[in-house]
Formats: C-alpha cells, sequence, structure tokens
C-alpha cells in the first residue's frame, strides 16, 4: 500500500481522532484499548517519518479542505517547523502512551477510557496546529486543543481539580477570544489574507503603531506560551494526572504556544517587519521577565511538578525571546529549544511520576535518598536537567548557544545577562533534588527501609529511560534538528 | 400553486390551527400539528430558493393592486427568517409529544397545538406581508397565541409571567400600531413600499419623526432590548419547555426583522441614521444589554432564567451588529439571528428533556447529570459552546463577523468589549457544566435515568445543525450576505 504524501498529512490529523472513537468503542477491554492507542500512535509516528523524508526531498506538501467562510480555508502546508512540531509531539505520544499504561494502571485511576479518547483529540489538534497552513486554520485546532485537554487536567473529578480546570479554561480560552481572535481578525482586515508566507504578509508600508498593537494582541492572546502574567494556567494544569502533565504541559500544549509564537512572528510579521515595530522591545523585556520571575518562583516550590511547571514557563520564554529576536540564531535556536526543552521536560514528568506511583512522594523536600530506591529514575532525573540548564552530555546546550548567539548579534545584553542567569537559577532548582536523591540520608522515616531497589512499573521505566536517551542523542548527533530548524528561513522556490 | 406560495406559507398553519379541534387525540394532533410545520417548512425552502435565483417575490391578495391590496413581498431578508421560523418550529414540535405529557394536562393537549400553529401563522405573517398594517394584525396574532401558550406553563407563577408579557406586549404593540397610523396619516398608505416612496417627501415632519419613535420604541419593547427586556426571563422560565426552544429561536427574531425591515426598506437608511443617531442609541444600548444581562445570566439559579438572560445579551450583539449599519455589520445581525436561533433552540430543548426526566431545571438538580444523562448534557456542553463561540460552532460565525464589522468601522474598543462579553458566557456556561460533572448525583436523583428516543432526536437535530452550519457556512452566509446587500440598495 503506498500512500500519497497529500493523504498521509491529512491522515495524520485525522487518525487520533478516529482513534478516538475506536477507544471508546474498546473502552471496557481496557488491553484493546491500549492496543488500539499504540497500534495509532505506532502508525502517526511512521506518517510523520515519511512526511519528514518527503520534506527531506524538497517535496512541498500542501491539502486544502473546504472554505469555512469565504476566501478563509481549512488547509494544511507541511514546513520544516511544522513538520519539526509533529514529529515532536508524534514521537513522545507514543513514549507517553507507553508510560501511562504503566502509570495509569500502577495508579488505578477512574475513567481511562475518557483519558486514552480525550489524548487521542489532543494530539489530533496538535497535528492540525503544526501543519495548518494559515492562521485560520492553526486556531481552529488551537481551540479544539484546550477544549479537549480541559477533560484531562479535570481528570480526578475532585474540588481541587475543578479550580485547576477553571483556571486553565478561563486563561487559555479568555486569552485566545479576546487578544488572539481579535488579532487574528485585525490581521486579515489589514493585511486581507492569513495564509503564512515567508517574509510575512503585511504590506512593507503598513502603519508599524497599527502592526505592533496586533504583535502585541498576539503575544499576549497566545496563552498557550505562558508568558507571564497570563501563565497561571499551567501550574494549575498540574492537578492533572502525571502524563498529561508530561505529554500535553511540557510538550503539546505548551510547544503549540510558542510554536504559534514563531509562526506568527516568521510568517505573518516576518523578520524584517517585527525588528522596527515599536513593541518588539517590551515584548522582549516582557519575555526576559517571564524567563527570570518564573525560575525564581520555580526555586520555592517544595511539589516537584509546580517546580517544574515554573520552570516550563520560564523555558517557554527562551524561545519567545528566540522568535522576537527576529535573527537567524534566535529562530534556529528557538526551534531547536522546542525540541531539547522537550525532552528534557518530558523525561522530568516521567520522573516525577514515577516517583509519585511508586515512593508516592510529591515534595521534593521528601525525596532525600531516593535515589538508593529508584537509581534508575534518578539518574534519568540528574541527565535531563543537565539538558534543561544546558550543559553536556545532553542536547539543551544547542539551543541555548543558538539564543545566545541571537542575544550577542542583536546586541541585547540585558536579555543575554537574564539568559545566563537563569540558567545558573537552573542549576540551583534543579541539580539538588537528584544531588540530595543520592547523597543524602534520608531524613523521613520510610515505612520499608528504603535501601531496597524498587523502580517505577516497568512500561514507564522503558519510557523515561527512551527519552533520557533522545536528551543524550540530541547532544551527540543534533545535526538533523539544526538542518531542519536552518531550512525554516531558508526561502522555499 | 407555486405562484401561490407567499400567501400558503401563511394560511396553512392558520388554517390547520381550529382544525385542530376536529381530532380529538394527543398523539393525532400532534402528528397533525407537525405535518403543518413540515408544510410551511417546505413552503418557505421553496420561496428560499425561488428567491435566490430569481430575485423579489411579489404576491397580491385577492389580486388586488398594491397600494389598495394587501401584498406579500418575499425577498432575501424575509424569505431567510420564514426559514428560520418554520424549521426551528418543525424540529421542536418533533419534540412536543413527548414533553408536553408531563407538562400540559392532557385535555389541554390540542389548545396546545392550536396555539403553537397560530403563533406560527402570526409569526410566518408579519414576515412574508408587505403591508404594515397587516405587520400589527399578524403581530396580534402571534402575540396573543404567545400570552395562553406561556400561561400553560406547570408553574404557577407562569400565569404571573403571562400576565407581564401581554402588559409590555400590548403596550409595544400599540405603540407600533400608533406609529403605523400616524404614518398612514402623513402618507395615505399601508403599503411598505408605497410608505418608503412617499415618506422621504414629509421626512421633516415632526409627524414622522413621532411615527418613527412610535415604531422603534414598539419594536424594542417587543425583541426584549435591554432596558426593555424585563418581561422576557419569567415569560422563557416559566412557559412549557416546547414553547419556550420556540419562542427563544423566533419570537425575538421576528421583531429584529420588524427592526430592519422598519428602518432600512420602510424609513430608509438615511432617515434611520442621519436624521437621529440611532446608531450611537443602538450601539450603548446593545452593549450594555450584552454586559448586564450577561452578568445576570451568572447569577440565576434556574437554568432557564439563566438562558433567558443570555438570549437577552445575544439580542445585544445583533443589535450592535444592526447599529453599525454597514452590510457587514448586518450581515452579522442576520448571521447571528439564524445561528442563535440553532443555538437556543436546542439549548432550551435539550432543558426540557432535563425538566421531563427531574421535573425542574434548578441549578442544584444538575449535580451529577453529567453521568446520569450524557447524551442531553452533551447536546447543552455544544450548545454552550456554540453560545460562547468556539470555532466550528455556528456561535464562531456569527462573532466573527460581528467583529470584522466592527474593525471595518475602526470601532476598535467595542470590539474587544464584545469579546470580553462573551467571556462572560464561558462563566455561565461553565457553570453549569461544573455542577453537572464534578458532583455527585442528588440522592433525590439516584435513578434518573437518560431522556427518551423521541426527545433526544430533536434535541441532536439541532445540536448537529449548530456544528453542521459551524463547518459548512455557505447556505447562512450566501443568504445573509444577498439579504443585507439588497436592503443596502444593491439591488432595490
Amino acid at each position: 500500500m503506498t500512500l500519497s504524501l497529500e493523504s498521509m498529512l491529512q491522515l495524520s490529523i485525522i487518525l487520533p481522532i478516529l482513534t478516538t472513537l475506536a477507544i471508546v468503542a474498546t473502552g471496557n477491554k481496557p488491553n484493546l484499548r491500549e492496543a488500539v492507542t499504540i497500534i495509532s500512535s505506532l502508525i502517526l509516528l511512521y506518517l510523520s517519518v515519511n512526511l519528514y523524508q518527503g520534506i527531506k526531498q524538497g517535496e512541498s506538501i500542501s491539502v486544502t479542505w473546504w472554505p469555512l467562510l469565504p476566501n478563509l480555508q481549512i488547509s494544511f502546508n507541511i514546513e520544516p517547523l511544522g513538520m519539526l512540531f509533529a514529529l515532536i509531539a508524534s514521537f513522545l505520544w507514543l513514549i507517553t502512551t507507553v508510560y501511562s499504561i504503566g502509570y495509569m494502571r500502577h495508579h488505578e485511576e477512574q475513567n481511562q477510557t475518557q483519558f486514552y479518547a480525550c489524548f487521542a483529540i489532543a494530539i489530533g489538534s496538535v497535528m492540525g496546529i503544526a501543519f495548518a497552513e494559515n492562521l485560520f486554520t492553526l486556531f481552529i485546532f488551537y481551540e479544539t486543543l484546550t477544549l479537549s485537554t480541559y477533560p484531562l487536567v479535570t481528570h480526578a473529578g475532585t474540588e481541587k481539580a475543578k479550580k485547576g480546570g477553571r483556571v486553565y479554561l478561563g486563561v487559555l480560552l479568555g486569552t485566545s477570544i479576546v487578544f488572539f481572535l481579535l488579532a487574528i481578525i485585525s490581521t486579515w482586515f489589514v493585511a486581507g489574507t492569513l495564509d503564512f508566507k515567508p517574509g510575512g504578509i503585511f504590506d512593507s508600508d503598513v502603519n508599524t503603531t497599527v502592526a505592533g498593537v496586533i504583535l502585541v494582541l498576539f503575544i499576549f492572546g497566545i496563552g498557550k506560551a505562558a508568558i507571564m502574567p497570563f501563565h497561571r494556567w499551567l501550574p494549575a494544569a498540574m492537578v492533572a494526572p502525571t502524563p498529561v502533565s508530561a505529554l500535553l504541559h511540557a510538550v503539546a500544549v505548551v510547544k503549540a504556544g510558542v510554536f504559534t509564537i514563531l509562526k506568527v512572528c516568521l510568517f505573518i510579521f516576518g523578520i524584517d517587519l517585527l525588528s522596527i515595530l515599536p513593541t518588539t522591545q517590551f515584548l522582549l523585556y516582557l519575555a526576559g521577565a517571564s524567563v527570570l520571575l518564573a525560575s525564581l518562583v520555580a526555586m520555592r516550590q517544595d511539589n516537584l511538578k509546580a517546580r517544574l511547571a515554573y520552570s516550563t514557563i520560564s523555558q517557554l520564554g527562551y524561545i519567545t525571546i528566540g522568535a522576537l529576536l527576529a535573527t537567524s540564531a534566535g529562530v534556529i535556536g528557538s526551534s531547536m529549544h522546542i525540541a531539547t526543552h522537550a525532552f528534557g521536560k518530558i523525561t522530568l514528568f516521567f520522573c516525577a511520576g514515577a516517583i509519585l506511583v511508586t515512593a508516592h512522594k510529591s515534595k521534593i523536600s521528601e525525596m532525600r535518598g531516593l535515589g538508593l530506591q529508584m537509581p534508575i529514575t534518578m539518574a534519568a532525573f540528574f541527565i535531563a536537567s543537565l539538558s534543561i540548564i544546558g550543559v553536556p552530555p545532553a542536547g539543551g546546550i544547542w539551543s541555548k548557544w543558538f539564543l545566545l548567539m541571537g542575544t550577542l548579534e542583536t546586541e541585547q545584553w540585558i536579555l543575554m545577562v537574564v539568559l545566563m542567569i537563569s540558567s545558573l537559577l537552573n542549576i540551583a532548582y534543579l541539580l539538588p533534588i537528584p544531588f540530595h536523591a543520592f547523597f543524602s540520608k534520608n531524613n523521613i522515616p520510610f515505612a520499608n527501609t528504603g535501601t531496597k531497589i524498587k523502580e517505577a512499573p516497568l512500561a514507564s521505566l522503558i519510557a523515561l529511560s527512551i527519552t533520557t536517551v533522545g536528551c543524550v542523542v540530541l547532544f551527540v548527533y543534533p545535526q538533523p534538528l539544526y538542518e531542519l530548524a536552518k531550512a525554516i528561513l531558508a526561502t522555499p522556490e | 400553486m407555486l405562484t401561490h406560495l407567499p400567501v400558503l406559507q401563511v394560511i396553512v398553519p392558520l388554517m390547520a390551527a381550529p382544525l385542530c379541534l376536529f381530532l380529538t387525540r394527543s398523539r393525532l394532533v400532534w402528528l397533525f400539528a407537525l405535518m403543518v410545520s413540515g408544510l410551511a417548512f417546505l413552503i418557505s425552502a421553496l420561496l428560499l430558493q425561488q428567491v435566490m435565483t430569481s430575485g423579489i417575490i411579489i404576491y397580491e391578495l385577492g389580486g388586488w393592486d398594491a397600494p389598495w391590496g394587501i401584498e406579500y413581498r418575499i425577498d432575501h431578508l424575509n424569505a431567510f427568517l420564514l426559514l428560520i421560523i418554520s424549521s426551528v418550529s418543525t424540529v421542536v414540535l418533533l419534540a412536543a409529544d413527548t414533553s408536553i405529557q408531563k407538562e400540559i394536562p392532557a385535555e389541554k393537549h390540542s389548545y396546545f397545538y392550536i396555539l403553537y400553529l397560530l403563533s406560527l401563522a402570526g409569526m410566518l405573517g408579519i414576515v412574508a406581508t408587505g403591508d404594515a398594517f397587516n405587520v400589527f394584525v399578524f403581530l396580534e396574532i402571534s402575540s396573543l397565541s404567545a400570552y395562553a401558550l406561556i400561561a400553560l406553563g406547570k408553574d404557577r407563577r407562569a400565569l404571573w409571567a403571562a400576565y407581564q408579557y401581554l402588559i409590555m406586549g400590548t403596550i409595544g404593540a400599540t405603540f407600533i400600531l400608533i406609529g403605523i397610523g400616524l404614518m398612514y396619516q402623513m402618507t395615505g398608505t399601508l403599503n411598505m413600499h408605497d410608505l418608503s416612496i412617499r415618506l422621504p417627501e414629509v421626512a421633516h415632519t415632526r409627524t414622522v419623526f413621532t411615527a418613527f419613535a412610535f415604531v422603534i420604541v414598539g419594536i424594542c419593547l417587543k425583541l426584549a432590548l435591554f432596558p426593555l427586556h424585563l418581561w422576557l426571563p419569567n415569560a422563557y422560565a416559566y412557559a412549557p419547555s416546547i414553547v419556550t426552544a420556540f419562542f427563544a429561536a423566533t419570537a425575538t427574531k421576528v421583531a429584529i426583522y420588524l427592526l430592519i425591515r422598519f428602518t432600512f426598506s420602510v424609513f430608509g437608511l438615511s432617515f434611520s441614521f442621519t436624521a437621529l443617531p440611532l446608531h450611537i442609541l443602538f450601539l450603548v444600548l446593545g452593549l450594555s444589554g450584552i454586559f448586564a444581562a450577561s452578568i445576570a445570566a451568572i447569577y440565576q439559579k434556574n437554568v432557564k432564567h439563566l438562558f433567558a438572560y443570555s438570549s437577552i445579551a445575544q439580542i445585544g450583539y445583533m443589535i450592535v451588529g444592526f447599529s453599525v449599519s454597514t452590510t457587514t455589520g448586518l450581515m452579522a445581525t442576520l448571521l447571528h439571528l439564524f445561528n442563535h436561533a440553532l443555538m437556543k433552540s436546542a439549548l432550551f430543548l435539550a432543558l426540557g428533556a432535563v425538566m421531563y426526566r427531574i421535573g425542574s431545571v434548578q441549578l442544584s438538580q444538575f449535580q451529577g447529570l453529567g453521568r446520569q444523562m450524557p447524551i442531553t448534557m452533551a447536546a447543552i456542553v455544544i450548545g454552550g459552546l456554540s453560545l460562547i463561540g468556539v470555532p466550528l460552532t455556528v456561535g464562531f460565525v456569527s462573532k466573527w463577523y460581528l467583529i470584522l464589522a466592527v474593525i471595518e468601522s475602526g470601532w476598535w474598543p467595542v470590539a474587544l468589549l464584545i469579546l470580553l462579553g462573551s467571556l462572560l458566557a464561558v462563566v455561565y456556561v461553565w457553570r453549569i457544566v461544573e455542577m453537572a460533572y464534578f458532583r455527585p448525583p442528588l440522592t433525590s436523583n439516584e435513578n434518573i435515568k437518560e431522556a427518551p428516543f423521541s426527545l433526544l432526536v430533536p434535541i441532536w437535530i439541532l445540536v448537529m445543525a449548530n456544528i453542521y452550519f459551524g463547518i459548512d457556512t455557505r447556505l447562512s452566509i450566501e443568504v445573509a450576505q444577498a439579504a443585507s446587500q439588497s436592503l443596502f440598495g444593491v439591488n432595490p
């Protein structure tokens, strides 16, 4: 069976949604249901890899569905940045599914069918976002992503979950309706099109004040990028089961946010226009403040997931900065950071979940001495932390390198200092965790004296090992990632 | 036969209503009424098709020439409205048989259907006719039957609500009548088309201004424009569920139609919007309506009340679109007319299903319904999302055009206000969602089952329409665009 690349593209969006139906249909047979999920995530990965091959050979792959409003089609087109995002999401969906099976069963979660079903819709939406050819299509999938992840965030069904869900939905839906939609309609009105085009769609003589205001609306409106002060939803979303926090709130949802920002900066405004807009500098400082403040807040969190959430907010700020710097180094750094941070952060969350289901601990202060009990998990945590900090032998160094280059090129000294301080803060809030786990005596009496090795469920352990290896591979062999990131700026044709 | 369609549209339900008396069994009357409404739907579909292909249809009643005889004039605008009214009426009627079993005593069932058909005929008449006095006649037919329909509600407060509506509705209708009388005095004609030709000659007179004021205020009472909306929440809340679903989707829409018809066709654009600062007035009232009613909706304990206030807010959106007074603005209003009819009929019908099972629509009774009535609650959630304006639902389409219209006119702050207002919808819709999905069922409701099939089918027809017309927008946009352009005189 050979499929054309076009049908592969469509399939990669439709498949997860069809999977949802299959999951619901097999809901009362857990083994079959999870087999369905795994098989469809394998197919999705296969499709993404094939599409990637196609892109590498320079094929242009685009599909138009139908016009939702006159002149506003739902259409898809693959370019390197979207391909990068889709590859990460589909690969990590597979890994997360493996992980979830261990986690959800071990944790005896309720409503697992609903969990897997919503998860599949969310991934379908992510694919839609990654491949969207215009802002309109992107917005539609952006909103579907918010709505399909709401039941995942509130999965526990408790009062706390309800409150978390309120913040989640309130911020994400609120910013997207008030700012993002307004920005889109204004762009449509000013530029007359919403298609992503290299170099942007605004005329060169566009009123820079208007365009500047629209840029602010975009950055505020894309709440998924969690720029302060619209970041509250991310810590709130931590009430979700850990696999959700891992894939969605370290990879899919937040990366959809920064991905959208990158898309808007590169293909709606264009680098040239972006660098002369009066509001760009203000937004850069806002993102810089977000980086620093979030790191500082992260230091004060004792709940591991909350600390990781604030760390994510800070790292998302890096990507936004890279996009707004409007230089090629910044863009390459940002897009590489999408990948390196994804691998690093998902590993950290996997570890947090593994600790929760095995040792039933969520507070960092209780994790002293845990390294003896869960050596593999803690070693993985250590390597992933290195990736987030940006030191060898983990991939994070490359993206941070390019981001720093970007700040140097544009002579944004303040931002450069911000990035460097933030890296130091990363060390301060991440490394003590594995350090104490291995080298401190536990200060809390264990029920079972904890020198015996008692690791996480096997499925979860496999998953987190794979992502850890991914972090290292990205360090040793960053070439394909770099090529893909570089191709984003190359003008096609 | 085809040439008589405009009058058949009105005559069929009007004549069918008394015939219901001869059918004694409730189910038989239902089938008959359903058939009649279905026929009306067919006629309106044919009419719309005819208008879209060959332009305005003029029908002279009894063969009398226009200024003397009554003329039915079907253009894009009223063909669109006819379709909305008759289609919603038909789908809602589908659910009637089951729903009224629990809400209306059996001996009153035939009266219910008679009143329903009369009300339908009245609304279709208002929209179809091209004669100003005829408008008043049909207005009274539809209103009087509406008062009686609301009074059929099980709750005793329905009587009070119907009485309130009766008083306010009568004042409104009287104002309209006074306005029409004054116009007749000045021009000697009642035909709308004729009026539109003769009014400009006397446009500067105080009498015409007075006539205009009376007509507009009268219509605004009817359409429950903030702050003339006080009759609406109780009338919607205590009426039988079917009646609420039908009226929420149609009654205020007819009034909006009248507003557009009188300002654009009869008095003319230049008189309505340049001689008077109507757009500023409507903009302010529309916006304050959006906010006041949405905030009020958030604090309601009765879900029917909640959605009734939401209806008032939605009317605010239509009025804002109207106040922009550009083709896009009017198009947004017309689109929202159509879309809102779909949302609210779906929502109120779903509430009817809750009423059927639980016997109450207090918010507190919704606890745990997400598990007990999953299909009904899913309908409410989708209807609610449509109300919020999430993409791929109809609500998004109308919001898109409304914002676009406002931005085109350079009213940036208004665009921001409209979007902020729509966030309030998230709050009141989510109160229901949280109640239904995050609480265990009440002990008294433990044995509640999913609503019967006969209710679920019409509910989901409407819910699917909410999604379908949010994805395939050709019909609604094409017609709304054509109607709006013709009102702005692209063709007379």
